[in-house]
């Protein structure tokens, strides 16, 4: 176990990633906001969602691969991870339809990044969840379902 | 009195030349038992499996399931075969001993006829007969070994600890044994197993960084040949059992965490490569289809005592998973055939442990008898006498659940009660005196509490949904291994091919409908979530206050409910 690491970050309190890199003065506060899409955010359907982004009816991708519970072991923090094998990948975006607001996190991936996300996102019930790849200017999904369960009862 | 086969049919031999009438029931177990047990040594790597013993240390009965349906690509695929259909599925005679053993048919007579199966001091004897047939071998444990049995609980797992190493368990993985918590886990890891036996589980890590929390996989040498054991834990642990119990730690089925881990073994120079899994069955079938390099998956959760083991393609080649059943009940042997770096061929047997064909193994008797010692008045004691056979397994209910969902409705004056479809638990013949030891094999888990909860109709019909769709969704990986949750009071159809939330209907109470507005007084035990912690009484202590007053149990029908689109399956017999 990398306990340096762990120290590390809990040295950092509460702060967060973010208010971690603004509080080292490695990212100015309003940066993290510029590229903020309110419309997309806000959004209540999967198709108004897309539609802010741009997105349109994008086709389904080999190349965009979820990872993720099959059966998510805490609903509030599920982690959903992206990778997209699609030359000049500009942005990934993760979407759960059953949330009230769908877009749970919307990466832009300057050019040179490794296109692989990893976060966390809240879920009330069981849902397909969508990762949105922008590349090249054109716009690739995957889906996945992940389960959110009463819980017990097992083996 | 304990000897060995050798001096056993010395004295046979002895006794017959002398004259002395012969016990023809012994002489007749005997000549069984060298047809059953004589395993012709084959190749030159072994590997002997046991799984989800369930704590059990004495020989016990154990009924398996005559309602085990398969949907989707399951349907009447093993193991979802019982009786009848069972038999033909792997060309068992009918009838036999092995019939017995395998199948629910005639199950009272066959058990008084061929005895009790089980019991560590038993199958010790048949490790060690193994073992010295077989250099080399290793013992291979599956997990749900900590939990199952009073003993257990009471002794926070230490009895089966001590009793997995003086058994010689080489490698093992985990279910049950997390509900102990994590620390306690760790703790035995460490010290106790420190140098004996090793815990492996690929798919347990931190849940913040993503840490492995076990060893990913093993390496042993057997007879010159790198043997790679890959540990899979039961993916849903914090899902189906208290997840404040391990709150550090995510589970999951991790595909790609296997590959990766099947690969880094091939790599390190690993001959063959088998993975140790608590997946359940299905899983396993659909795992050993996607990840390749696995020459066998050692599969338990599901209980599944299945004689040959089911052969998988894969785009790396084939396959083979095999499930170990439960409760001490049966031992697998798996000779390998390993030439020119890979396995060329291969042998297997899942051999039952027939008590009265297995002398006991002295040194683990004695173990058992001095672990036992403490608790033996309180085990024993005499709860009531059942005129009906109790036992579990099976999708929807068995008697026992039937019982202990009719005592929690009395005692704690509830509409409709649920019990968890837990798929452990030991059987009892007609005639057989209920103890506390018994009651304990049906409920002894590290969160026992009764709960009393007011649920309106529609939270009812979420929670049988919910369960439902863990037990039918067609895709294997969306289920969690368990039954159905047994259901007392309440009436219901079921149709297992529907889609999730479509699946379960017609909700009666007393002939009347359950309405999704009304509220219900449901009584439960078992709550998983960190707040009912402590939420009433012990389960165990409120059937036995049942059982003390009604004396004597009645044989009582089960409450199953109407199936629907489940005419002719092989799953399901009557």
């Amino acid at each position: 176990m990398n306990n340096q690491r762990r120290a590390t970050l809990k040295a950092g309190g509460g702060l967060g990633m973010l208010g971690l890199l603004a509080a080292a003065g490695l990212i100015k506060p309003e940066l993290a906001e510029a590229a903020w899409n309110k419309g997309a955010f806000d959004a209540k359907t999967l198709d108004a969602a897309m539609s802010a982004m741009g997105a349109g009816k994008p086709m389904e991708s080999a190349d965009v691969q979820i990872s993720a519970p099959d059966i998510a072991e805490n609903g509030a923090v599920v982690p959903v991870g992206v990778v997209s094998n699609l030359p000049n990948t500009e942005q990934i975006s993760i979407m759960i339809e059953k949330n009230p607001n769908m877009l749970a996190a919307s990466f832009d991936i300057p050019a040179g990044t490794l296109p692989d996300v990893q976060t966390r996102v809240k879920m009330g019930q069981t849902s397909d969840v969508y990762a949105v790849v922008k590349a090249d200017g054109k716009f690739y999904m995957a889906k996945k379902e992940i389960k959110v369960t009463l819980g017990g009862c097992g083996g | 009195m304990s000897m060995n086969r050798r001096e056993f049919l010395q004295l046979l031999a002895i006794a017959s030349a002398g004259g002395m009438t012969l016990h023809s029931d012994i002489a007749r177990a005997e000549a069984a038992a060298e047809k059953l047990y004589e395993l012709p040594k084959f190749g030159n790597v072994s590997l002997l499996h046991m799984t989800d013993c369930h704590a059990q240390l004495l020989p016990i009965y154990f009924r398996e399931p005559n309602v085990n349906l398969g949907v989707g690509d399951m349907l009447g695929r093993p193991p979802h075969v019982v009786g009848e259909g069972f038999l033909k599925a792997f060309g068992l005679k009918p009838g036999g001993a092995e019939a017995h053993a395998f199948t629910y048919l005639n199950f009272s007579e066959a058990a008084r006829h061929y005895g009790k199966v089980g019991g560590f001091a038993h199958l010790s004897t048949l490790v060690k007969r193994m073992k010295a047939s077989r250099p080399g071998a290793l013992l291979l444990d599956g997990g749900d070994t900590w939990q199952g049995s009073g003993t257990a609980l009471w002794t926070n797992a230490q009895d089966m600890v001590d009793a997995s190493k003086l058994l010689g368990v080489d490698v093992m993985t985990l279910h049950w044994e997390s509900t102990y918590g994590a620390e306690r886990v760790k703790e035995i890891e460490e010290k106790d197993f420190a140098g004996k036996i090793d815990i492996v589980a690929q798919n347990v890590r931190t849940t913040d960084f993503e840490d492995p929390v076990f060893k990913p996989y093993v390496i042993k040498n057997i007879n010159g040949i790198p043997v790679a054991i890959v540990g899979q834990a039961f993916p849903y642990t914090p899902i189906a059992n208290p997840r404040w119990m391990t709150p550090n730690w995510s589970f999951g089925i991790q595909e790609q965490g296997m590959q990766e881990a099947v690969d880094a073994a091939r790599a390190e120079g690993a001959q063959v490569v088998v993975v140790l899994s608590h997946n359940g069955m299905d899983v396993d079938l659909k795992l050993a289809s996607r990840v390749t390099g696995i020459d066998a998956i050692f599969g338990g959760h599901t209980h599944d005592g299945m004689p040959a083991p089911t052969v998988v393609s894969n785009s790396g080649g084939k396959t083979l998973v095999t499930n170990a059943g439960s409760n001490g009940k049966f031992l697998g042997v798996m000779d390998f055939d390993v030439r020119g770096g890979k396995v060329m061929d291969f042998r297997y047997k899942l051999l039952p442990v027939f008590a009265n064909m297995l002398p006991a193994d002295k040194e683990m008797a004695s173990y058992i008898d001095k672990v036992r010692a403490p608790f033996i008045e309180k085990l024993s004691e005499k709860l009531a006498v059942t005129e009906g056979m109790l036992y579990r397994r099976g999708n929807f209910n068995g008697s026992w659940d039937q019982l202990l969902v009719d005592a929690l409705i009395a005692e704690k004056d509830a509409e409709i009660a649920f019990s968890p479809g837990f798929r452990w638990g030991t059987s009892l013949l007609p005639g057989d005196t209920i103890t506390m030891e018994h009651l304990l094999d049906q409920t002894a888990i590290t969160y026992p509490w009764t709960t009393v909860t007011e649920m309106s109709g529609e939270t009812i019909k979420a929670v049988l949904e919910d369960v439902a769709d863990n037990l039918f969704n067609p895709d294997p990986y969306y289920q969690q291994g368990g039954d159905m949750v047994r259901v007392g009071g309440l009436q219901y159809s079921c149709d297992p091919n529907a889609g999730m939330g479509k699946r379960i209907d017609n909700m009666m109470l007393q002939g009347k409908r359950i309405e999704p507005g009304k509220t219900y007084k449901v009584a439960g035990w078992a709550p998983v979530s960190e707040a009912a912690k402590d939420s009433g009484p012990a389960v165990w202590d409120v059937v036995a206050n049942y059982l003390r007053t009604q004396k004597v149990i009645s044989q009582r029908p089960l409450n199953l409910p109407t199936l629907k689109g489940m005419e002719g399956n092989p799953g399901v017999a009557v």
